[in-house]
């Protein structure tokens, strides 16, 4: 049995259609089976609530008198792009505000003018002939504007990995906030109301299909950025206007530590054609699974400590070597299900109308990494290798001698092998003078543990290191744990007006 | 009943919960507590019905004593039930209801802020 998207929309015009949402689909195949629920189900609404960082909006604010071709915009003083020329502009929304920082960005400029707040357009220009205003500062409402086209470049994600973090300290990332020790896991996505994973092959899903963005009618333009579904990580670019979109569909937030990001209400509806469309669509949380990153590691490629279900995640907790490790996701669930009811409630209506895809996407595509003609300064470029290091058994004074004698403020404590075992600074030896007690030697005062840098590693790395610490220098080591250099505050001058800079 | 007692270790560093604890013959439970060379704060769970005559067994001891009738509120309007707040929290405050709507126990607030902090939506806040 086949079923077109002519059969399908004629019983949308007529009310006839049988619509439910993806997490009603599997209890319905379970019951009907593939062709009872073929039979049955016409269009199968899907439905995500999440933060998608790579959203903003086109404007176009009509021609002010005098005329301004603007170059530099800021919209409630958010840059927005000024190469557009005359009164476009795109505003992206993880730009941050110039004097709000995080508190206010993009996102939140978006919502406030879904929101019906006023906005505080400013922009300046050189003046030409044909533009000879050369300053603007106007008050706008969403309704002053001719257009506000949402244009999103890299929604939809089909899935997310999950995040922990086996460091000692809280780390604040775009998956969340992640406490030390794995204290727990953090995720994202709407699982089995996701749009993608309800359609993995991109049969339905492509260009000019309508969908639900925000509260609006939109339409998907095509793949989006970094859409790599051979590896189950599709995206889509997708639009809409902003005129017609609702503040429980889209929502500005920061967070903590990473910055401002959009959460975007998002579904797509699927016409159910045949038995592979009844067969995706029957997908379940269990179905669909992910890594779990580690984000200590702060590279590209992050080790994954396990893999794990949508439907393990949703439960709460999960195992992690042997421990039980509290989930929480910061997407909504609640929300997802509420874009995917809504668009049920359109379709049921008559008031959204299926397409097929005026052109498909590619669902084997593989997204790269950066090709790096050069590659940025390592540790070893710019760490000091005259390093004064001191014996653990050596007494204090030699050691706030050394100290005097380097002009450093830092002493790497070595062991009779030549191995890192602590390090003392200036600020431990003054409160071991100004506290006597016990404390003779060298290892009775010192700190044992060490903070350190690899000499391959990228200089930005260990940058974040000693402001995550908020210590001044790191001892360089070789993989045992021989001293081969330092690393302070002072060395990453060398990065000024040097070759780094070209 | 939960009590945010804040006192200076200035003068003799008294041992001002114990004594309290001593004093009074209340059981209390330190929930939380940063104590540092010159000041302390502490967050102190006692019973109801015995709150009053331990802060004013604090109060005469020289501590500042707030009584908290709440923990961490919730701004429904702001929150998007996405759950941040969930894992973050060391004392199961939060979870979600059936419909997955994000639901909270004050009671066992015990005020540490790591919720607010994880909160994308700003729509946490603790009282004080």
């Amino acid at each position: 049995m086949h079923k077109s998207i002519g059969q399908i929309n004629e019983r949308i015009r007529d009310g006839s259609a049988r619509v439910v949402t993806a997490e009603e689909m599997p209890a319905i195949v379970a019951e009907l089976g593939e062709q009872g629920a073929l039979k049955e189900v016409d269009v199968v609404t899907t439905g995500t609530f999440g933060a998608m960082c790579s959203s903003g909006a086109f404007f176009n604010f009509g021609h002010a008198e005098p005329p301004i071709r603007m170059e530099r915009i800021w919209l409630n003083n958010v840059e927005a792009y000024g190469g557009l020329a005359a009164v476009d502009t795109y505003i992206g929304a993880t730009q941050p505000s110039d004097t709000r920082e995080d508190e206010y960005g993009g996102a939140h400029v978006l919502e406030d003018l879904v929101a019906g707040k006023s906005i505080e357009l400013r922009a300046s220009s050189r003046g030409t002939d044909c533009y000879p205003r050369r300053t603007i500062t106007t008050e706008l409402l969403l309704e002053n504007v001719n257009q506000a086209i949402m244009c999103n470049p890299r929604n939809a994600y089909q899935r997310y990995n999950a995040a922990t973090n086996t460091t000692d300290r809280t780390l604040h990332t775009y998956m969340g906030t992640l406490l030390p020790g794995c204290g727990n896991v953090s995720y994202s996505g709407a699982g089995l109301l996701n749009p993608i994973s309800n359609d993995p092959h991109l049969r339905l899903i492509g260009s000019g299909v309508p969908i639900f963005l925000c509260g609006a009618q939109g339409l998907i333009i095509g793949e989006g950025t970094q859409h790599s579904p051979a590896g189950g990580f599709g995206t889509l670019m997708v639009t809409g206007d902003l005129k017609q979109m609702s503040q429980d569909y889209m929502r500005a937030a920061t967070m903590t530590g990473y910055g401002v990001t959009l959460y975007v209400g998002l579904g797509i509806p699927l016409p159910v054609l045949d038995i592979d469309v009844v067969r995706t669509t029957a997908v379940r949380n269990e179905d669909i699974s992910v890594d779990i990153l580690d984000y200590a590691v702060p590279s590209r490629s992050r080790p994954v400590l396990r893999k794990v279900s949508y439907a393990e995640l949703r439960s709460g907790s999960i195992d992690l070597n042997g421990e039980e490790v509290k989930t929480s996701s910061l997407s909504s669930f609640r929300r997802a299900r509420q874009v995917a009811a809504e668009l049920k409630g359109w379709v049921e209506q008559g008031k959204m109308q299926l397409a097929l895809p005026t052109r498909p996407i590619d669902a084997r595509k593989v997204s790269l990494p950066m090709h790096q003609s050069t590659q940025g300064p390592r540790v070893l470029d710019i760490m000091d290798r005259q390093v004064v290091s001191i014996h653990e058994d050596e007494e204090i004074k030699t050691a706030a001698k050394k100290l005097l004698k380097g002009e450093t403020n830092h002493l790497p404590v070595i062991n009779g092998a030549g191995i890192l075992v602590g390090i003392v600074t200036t600020f431990d030896i003054s409160k071991a003078v100004a506290n006597p007690g016990k404390a003779h030697l060298v290892k009775d005062i010192m700190k044992t543990k060490v903070i350190t840098a690899k000499p391959d590693e990228a200089v930005d790395i260990a940058v974040q290191k000693l402001k995550q610490y908020n210590i001044s220098a790191l001892p360089v080591v070789d993989a045992e744990y021989r001293v081969l250099g330092i690393l302070t505050a002072m060395n990453l001058g060398k990065l000024f007006g040097g070759r780094w800079l070209k | 009943m939960k009590l945010l007692v804040n006192f200076s270790r200035g003068k003799g560093r008294k041992p001002i919960i114990a004594q309290v604890v001593r004093d009074t013959g209340v059981l209390i439970n330190v929930e939380r507590a940063l104590i540092d060379s010159s000041e302390g704060e502490a967050l102190i769970d006692v019973p109801d019905d015995q709150c009053q005559l331990v802060r004013d067994t604090m109060v005469s001891l020289g501590a500042k004593v707030h009584i908290l009738e709440h923990g961490v509120s919730l701004n429904e309007s702001e929150c998007v039930d996405c759950g941040a707040c969930i894992s973050v929290c060391p004392r199961e405050v939060f979870s979600f209801d059936p419909d997955w709507k994000l639901s909270l126990d004050e009671k066992l607030c015990v005020l540490c802020g790591k919720c607010v902090d994880a909160c994308p939506s700003h729509a946490l806040t603790l009282p004080l």
